[in-house]
């Protein structure tokens, strides 16, 4: 199981003698989110034609904040990824250019239409075999919006975690102390390494690529294993929840009114008019 | 014959969620004869397990410890007690920060399927079909789980509350597994009962780039204050550093469906639209007649948001007195 050595935080230094930091983040290859987003001809996946495929928007504030701590405290970052071929060239864009160590791509048909725990389990047993004190992800990817994954393989791992975490700081020994977004606030949280931190947006200001990251990103190591290679097979992540469709959403019937008035005055009260009576939204 | 469904009847300071009593209204809908359980799980819950008890739930577990008083990941060992004696065939949780947080975990634990932000959830052989939003709300993908139990969280805002009716039973729930210890909430920043929560809110007042500066954004909460509404905002507004990142709609932001949205100085880029679109009734305030926020709108005013807001929010105050 997970074994950690135990590393011994000093104030203003690095992790000293027992060893440096090593951070895993998670990373997943998604469609931009300006992509126009059609349905392939099967009804249940999108049409990858004209599709941009980048890191998702929140993994790289976690890419970015694995990289600040070690900055900081010295240590390694080891991106991981699980998804397609392509996902390889995001790993050296958008982790190993910035700084990242080592990148693991984990690469199997199985995962292709695995769901959430699917994923996580792979994700888990890639983690497992480099034995991190830290792993950061995204509070959610921005293709499936599950926010799911970070959490799952904090629970297979038996790791605590914290999730939609906007800043951390290392507080103690082997400890960091977070700022987590709830309904209208924040929650202060101290949590114990080892530990799972899903990124929000506000966490830090992601960093771009220098012409040197690009250069020095094509020598890193970048390996790719498949679910054997972890210990796990196709059944490990077969999926018990299955996409089956997918649909444009409806476009809303009504179509809205510019509200005329010689005044601003007379097109407020209009609009109040309206939103009393014929909307009944007040 | 279906099965149990567990509902977690969340609360917060000892406030209980109207989500709650959504997802309650939404398991009374699938019980099909079956019961509706509720779990509360806080410190000094009596009276809102007896609440929940008259909103649709025929039994409610209480779980109630001083070590239980704020909620984090140790609300999760009374969720697995109660899986493991209800038996049920599907967990219910509110998609709040708690409920997001709570249900991966214990699908992951019990390698149970998860559905989650559910807008639609039906039940389908022996097993749930749901729907939700992805890709920015691009997209409406429908997920069937077979195996049960079910795991499932539930977008506030969407399914009708049960009204108040015959009270079901409380029990007193008596097993606590010991706290880790390894996530320790120190304090809430900012008390959520301080402010209308976005996600809950009927009304949400969103203010964008158009109000040129932070100390504008007084305007929008002068309005919010008078509908009694939620502050929201636009990425530009909370990129420009004038406003949190937790009044933010859109992609990166919250999703929200209030019963009315007023978008003010906010041009309704794909990404902030993808956060409100399915609101009951969207208004647009917005000095450029081209601007794209217009055509999701149901009603517009083109013009000056300083002038139209203080109008808006005079008229809306006078029209209540």
């Amino acid at each position: 199981m997970f074994c950690f050595c135990r590393r011994v935080w000093r104030a203003g230094r690095a992790y000293v003698e027992e060893g440096l930091l090593k951070i895993v983040v998670l990373v997943k290859l998604v469609p931009s989110s300006e992509a126009r987003i059609r349905i392939a001809a099967d009804g249940r996946s999108i049409d990858p034609a004209d599709v941009e495929l980048l890191a998702s928007a929140y993994d790289e504030y976690a890419v970015e904040a694995a990289l600040q701590l070690k900055e900081k405290f010295g240590g390694e970052v080891v991106a991981i990824s699980a998804g397609p071929d392509k996902a390889a060239e995001m790993l050296r864009k958008s982790c190993l250019a910035l700084g990242v160590d080592r990148a693991v791509l984990v690469r199997d048909p199985a995962l292709d239409r695995t769901d959430t725990l699917g994923t996580a389990r792979a994700l888990a047993a890639a983690c497992r075999r480099e034995t991190p004190d830290l792993i950061l992800c995204g509070k959610l990817a921005i293709d499936q919006e599950n926010a799911a994954v970070g959490p799952q393989v904090a629970a297979l791992l038996d790791l605590p975690h914290v999730s939609v975490v906007s800043n951390l700081e290392p507080s103690s020994e082997s400890a960091f102390v977070v700022h987590r977004e709830i309904e209208g606030g924040m929650e202060e949280i101290e949590v114990s390494l080892p530990a799972v931190l899903t990124a929000n947006k506000g966490m830090n200001e992601p960093r771009y690529a220098s012409l040197k990251g690009i250069m020095t990103a094509k020598k890193k190591p970048l390996d790719t294993v498949d679910l054997a290679a972890l210990g796990l097979d196709a059944q490990a992540v077969a999926p018990k929840a299955i996409l089956v469709s997918l649909k444009t959403p409806p476009v809303r019937a009504d179509q809205g009114i510019i509200i005329q008035g010689e005044s601003a005055a007379a097109k407020v009260a209009e609009l109040v008019r309206l939103l009393f009576e014929e909307a009944k939204a007040l | 014959m279906p099965g149990t469904i567990l509902v977690f009847a969340e609360q917060r300071e000892g406030k209980l969620k109207k989500s709650v009593l959504e997802a309650l209204g939404l398991a009374r809908e699938l019980a099909a004869g079956a019961q509706v359980v509720a779990l509360v799980v806080g410190d000094g819950i009596g009276s809102i397990a007896g609440d929940v008890a008259k909103h649709g739930a025929d039994r409610v577990l209480a779980c109630d410890d001083p070590s239980l008083a704020l909620a984090s990941a140790d609300y999760l060992a009374p969720v697995i007690a109660a899986m493991q004696s209800e038996k049920p065939d599907l967990v219910i949780f509110p998609a709040s920060a708690l409920g997001r947080d709570l249900a991966p975990s214990l699908a992951a634990r019990g390698g149970y399927p998860l559905v989650t932000e559910c807008l639609g959830l039906v039940r389908v052989g022996d097993g749930f079909e749901a729907t939700k939003s992805m890709y920015g709300g691009k997209v409406i993908a429908t997920w069937r789980t077979a195996a049960t139990p079910t795991v499932a969280t539930v977008r506030p805002g969407v399914h009708p509350a049960v009204p108040a009716g015959d009270a079901g039973v409380v029990e007193a729930m008596t097993m606590i597994a010991a706290s880790t210890g390894r996530v320790r909430v120190k304090r809430v920043i900012q008390a959520p009962g301080e402010m209308v929560d976005l996600q809950e809110a009927d009304v949400v007042v969103a203010g964008g780039r158009g109000l040129q500066e932070m100390k504008n954004f007084g305007l929008i909460e002068d309005l919010a204050r008078a509908v009694g509404g939620a502050v929201g905002a636009s990425r530009a507004a909370v990129d420009a550093g004038w406003i949190e990142h937790h009044h933010q709609v859109g992609q990166t932001g919250a999703t929200v469906r209030p019963k009315l949205y007023i978008a003010a100085g906010i041009s309704g880029a794909i990404q902030h639209l993808a956060g409100m679109r399915s609101s009951g009734c969207i208004v647009a305030i917005n000095k450029d007649a081209e601007a794209p926020i217009f055509k999701t709108a149901q009603y517009g005013i083109v013009g000056d948001l300083f002038e139209v807001l203080p109008l808006l929010t005079a008229e809306i105050r006078r029209v209540r007195a």
